[in-house]
């Protein structure tokens, strides 16, 4: 019998190997140093929280891995022999393998900081993470101040967890606006405010200087490139990821930022596959990333590695580009591409509709020759993944997004709409007469 | 803020405390007049119950009903015993101990508590508000934005079962326990709210009239609490507003005036089978014996059950019902609210789930055949069966423990739904169409789900949201009240309740939306 082992129980390992048992009879086992179980990275923040316990992060019963026969190996690897097709763990134990799926996930920026690898200073990425976390910030009382590094989406939920306990933040941002290298103006000058709101104290084109350290080794205050010294119990270095590949130096396998894979998400030696966060693609697909640190990417290639593995060749093709996430109170979402001021390409124009009280607006990118309609993105209003993805795929126009707004609306039943404000400022900006159409369950399940 | 928090705490556990000591204190005596009237109210004939009260009881000074009801009770039982030994059936009294105590205490207390009514209950029930509502108000400043705000839950000692939600469990339990056993300790309890209920049905008030009062001034007072937290959400807010209309007009207010107007009391939105005496004999020469009014509400009764119920679960589902109207479903979502988080979400719980929700539906329908087949053969018995047997094994068992004593009481421990999930029996029947047959469906958005499980965990239902959500699926479980929660909780916007065709409602997927695979057409072809 074939032996599948996959290294990393994450999204990636965990639906490749979900997906392998579906389709096959073979032996699979999942080697992970960081917990017993898989767990969803993306719920620490709400242990932290006490939205949540560990055991709510875990989407899978304990049994379920046994029952399914997904041998599950708690160790570390600190060496791959491709050669012999061979692992070795951190405790001597060897492994041999007859496919190895690398899916190891990212580990946390550091940009060689001084003072980076100081006591109370730390990312927030694994299990491990969310542990120190809670030992270095139980309380306001025990950490009086923390300083965030890193203005991303990881920053903003670090900055939200600790707020949650009382504990006054800090939070550095490099960028003149918050995560203005994504969004575009309007949306990260609205998150900007928002971030005031929760009494977080924003540093805006602040970056990192060097950590001070106390007579024990301990994080005691920051000094920025403004020459601003931050008194401070707790540093959050949340300044991106990168793959988590050191171990796989002198293994053979092509690396770059990640593990170089091919669109078969093959590397560059037989029977090894990367995928999730540690993949690199050779060639990025479309416009995304050749390295993509997103949950759904994660899983989508081990969809795909699963066929692939079980005699059924296929290539990993992520449709349109979409993503969510949560900055605070609200809610974001994105559908097709709009790009921030600084990324955007000369044809990419936007509309942009900002509620005039609630925090809540929406952006609209499109060709501005053709009026195609290239993507949206919304902040407090939930949309409709379907429709997008079929706009998009259709090359729908911007006029036509216009109509059927209400079809692509998410939001809970009896909340407020706002497709009537926000195409009567569409159609006066653009001298357009469009009423917008009822919503259509017909329009709607069309394609089901 | 906090100051005014902690006063209100201060305040509600005072009135509390006064609450909870009433069924211990009081001073009552029991007159000749009062015992006349209860022996022929009672139709009394037995001479050795009426000796023996006039010997122990009549005339004599009781401190509190611990001391008065154990005599009434040993009276009663002597004088029963004596009479079975002797065949002296037609003397034999089938009053109840408890429910004998409880009358006869009613009538006969004194002192304070009963001289200053509208005082005592400004001191228990006008404490407990004022001070419920000094703990809940500052929230609108202290949860700062509006949002999600579930920080803590898990800290907390009150709602991760800490020794605060131990001491709810038993107060609750031991609530019921008194109301549904031992109602005579309950009198106190009455006097309070009398002049309420002279008010509105001209009678004084019985242990289930401050049952009533309370449900209605604690789901009040908890959707407060509902609406500060949930005020970004409509939905939340419309259905706390739909919940405690219901409740307060419909199972409160209606059946007492309607008593005042010497018409039947009857709550026209508990539908049968969770309305389990609606075809007891007793109700129904009830109804039959009341005129127009009566043959109205046997009508509405069965068409209610038979034809409104399902046809709206076909286009709503059953949320219409279990989270918009049912008062156990209201005091579920205000008094329970801040326990939905400890419904197990378990395959196993899931597994007893369906065995007892399904079981106790059985249970229902059958005790109901034998009712009905009784009620017109005249026999009062199917196939060697006592129909009264099963009858009182329904209503203790089912009736007043599972949906009373486990069905609230347990609310701290193991969720606010232990009872809709595990016991209802009609919200099994609602289920079924629910499963089967409707329009609702929570809609999951595409790819867009992360795993992180906040639906899974706040499930009142214990329904594993996210195994669907991750998987693509829209979530069709007979199970599901419509809360909203789920989708309330969810920070990526995955999830929405929605009315649509049934075409296409139940969508098993391989590959979730966004992964453009040619494999796609593949598996997904079903």
């Amino acid at each position: 019998m074939e032996h599948i082992v996959i290294i990393g129980n994450g999204i990636s390992g965990i639906t490749a190997a979900r997906h392998i048992r579906k389709l096959s009879d073979k032996k699979i086992t999942i080697i992970s140093a960081e917990s017993d179980y898989f767990f969803s990275r993306t719920a620490l923040m709400y242990v932290y929280m006490g939205h949540m316990k560990f055991e709510h992060t875990q989407p899978y019963e304990n049994w379920f891995w046994g029952k399914n026969r997904l041998n599950l190996v708690h160790g570390y690897v600190t060496k791959v022999d491709t050669a012999n097709k061979k692992l070795l763990l951190k405790n001597s134990e060897e492994i041999l393998y007859d496919k190895l799926i690398i899916a190891t996930g990212s580990k946390s920026n550091k940009f060689g900081w001084p003072g980076q690898d100081l006591k109370g200073v730390q990312g927030l990425y694994s299990k491990q993470d969310l542990e120190l976390l809670e030992t270095n910030a139980p309380n306001k009382e025990v950490c009086n101040r923390a300083v965030i590094v890193g203005g991303g989406l990881i920053g903003i939920e670090l900055a939200e967890m600790l707020r949650s306990r009382d504990i006054p933040v800090t939070f550095l941002v490099r960028e003149k606006s918050f995560w203005n290298g994504v969004l575009p103006e309007g949306e990260s000058q609205m998150i900007n405010e928002h971030i005031l709101e929760h009494h977080i104290e924003l540093k805006l084109d602040t970056n990192l200087d060097k950590i001070i350290a106390d007579k024990n080794g301990w994080a005691k205050a920051v000094v920025t490139d403004k020459g601003e010294t931050i008194e401070c119990t707790v540093v959050g270095l949340t300044a991106g990821v990168t793959p988590n590949i050191d171990f796989l130096k002198d293994s053979g396998l092509e690396l770059g930022k990640g593990v170089k894979v091919n669109n078969f998400l093959e590397t560059n030696v037989a029977d090894v596959y990367a995928i999730g966060d540690c993949a690199e693609q050779q060639e990025a697909i479309g416009d995304r990333r050749p390295v993509e640190a997103v949950w759904y990417t994660g899983r989508m290639m081990g969809e795909v590695l699963a066929q692939t593995i079980c005699g059924n060749r296929r290539i990993y093709k992520p449709g349109h580009w979409f993503n969510s996430a949560k900055f605070l109170d609200i809610e974001y979402q994105t559908y097709g591409w709009v790009f921030s001021e600084k990324a955007k390409k000369d044809h990419e124009h936007h509309f942009h509709w900002r509620h005039p009280k609630e925090k809540i607006c929406v952006t609209i990118a499109f060709h501005k020759d053709t009026k195609l309609f290239l993507g949206i993105n919304t902040f407090g209003i939930r949309m409709r993944h379907e429709i997008l993805d079929r706009w998009l795929t259709e090359k729908r126009s911007m006029d036509y997004v216009m109509e059927y707004l209400k079809d692509a609306n998410f939001d809970p039943e009896f909340y407020a709409q706002y497709e009537k404000a926000i195409v009567s400022q569409y159609n006066s900006q653009f001298g357009t007469g469009i009423t917008p159409k009822k919503k259509s369950w017909k329009r709607i399940f069309s394609n089901v | 803020m906090q100051i005014i928090k902690k006063i209100g705490l201060f305040i509600f556990l005072i009135g509390l405390t006064i609450f909870t000591t009433l069924p211990f204190i009081g001073e009552f005596m029991v007159t000749p007049e009062t015992l006349d009237k209860v022996i022929e109210e009672k139709g009394i004939s037995s001479e050795i119950f009426i000796q023996g009260m006039k010997e122990n009881v009549v005339g004599r000074e009781f401190s509190g009903m611990l001391a008065l009801s154990p005599q009434i009770s040993q009276v009663l039982e002597t004088a029963n015993a004596q009479h079975r030994k002797g065949k002296e059936y037609k003397k034999v009294i089938y009053t109840g101990p408890h429910d004998m105590a409880a009358a006869i205490g009613k009538a006969s207390g004194g002192g304070f508590i009963v001289e200053n009514k509208v005082l005592m209950w400004f001191l228990t029930f006008g404490l407990g508000i004022l001070g419920a509502l000094l703990f809940i108000i500052p929230n609108i400043v202290l949860l700062g934005q509006k949002g999600i705000k579930n920080d803590g839950i898990y800290h907390e000692n009150a709602t991760n079962r800490g020794w605060i939600a131990w001491m709810v469990f038993v107060f609750l339990v031991s609530f019921y326990l008194v109301l549904y056993f031992r109602s005579e300790y309950a009198v106190n309890w009455t006097y309070l709210v009398d002049p309420i209920s002279e008010f509105l049905s001209g009678n004084p008030a019985g242990h289930w009239f401050v049952y009533g009062f309370m449900y209605c001034t604690v789901m009040t007072v908890m959707a407060v609490r509902m609406y500060i937290k949930y005020r970004h959400n409509m939905y939340q807010i419309i259905r706390t507003t739909s919940v405690l209309f219901f409740q307060i007009v419909f199972a409160f207010l209606i059946p007492e005036i309607m008593v005042r107007l010497q018409m039947p009391y009857y709550d026209f939105k508990n539908a049968f089978p969770l309305d389990y005496d609606f075809f007891f004999q007793w109700n129904l020469k009830d109804l039959l014996n009341s005129g127009g009014i009566g043959l109205f509400i046997l009508v509405w009764g069965i068409v209610l059950t038979l034809v409104i119920v399902p046809v709206m679960v076909y286009f709503f589902g059953k949320r219409w019902y279990c989270s918009w109207v049912c008062g156990c479903g209201g005091l579920a979502e205000t008094l329970g609210d801040p326990y939905r988080q400890h419904s197990s979400k378990s395959l196993f719980s899931w597994k007893v789930e369906r065995w007892l929700v399904h079981g106790v539906l059985v249970f229902a329908v059958g005790m109901t055949l034998m009712t009905l087949y009784s009620f017109f053969s005249e026999s009062s018995t199917v196939l060697g069966l006592k129909t009264q047997s099963v009858q009182s094994a329904y209503s203790f068992l089912i009736g007043a423990f599972f949906a009373g004593v486990v069905g609230t009481g347990f609310y701290p421990i193991f969720g606010n739904r232990v009872w809709c999930r595990f016991g209802c029996p009609l919200a099994a029947y609602l289920g079924f169409v629910q499963r089967f047959k409707s329009r609702f469906r929570i809609t999951t958005n595409g790819g867009q789900c992360i795993s992180c499980g906040n639906c899974s965990t706040y499930c009142e239902q214990g329904i594993d949201v996210r195994a669907y959500a991750q998987k693509g699926e829209n979530i069709i479980r007979s199970s599901c009240v419509g809360c909203g929660i789920c989708s309330a909780v969810c920070p990526r916007g995955v999830l929405k309740l929605e009315n649509g065709p049934l075409k296409g409602r139940i969508n098993p997927t391989e590959i979730l939306l966004g992964n453009d695979v040619d494999l796609m057409d593949l598996v997904n072809k079903k």
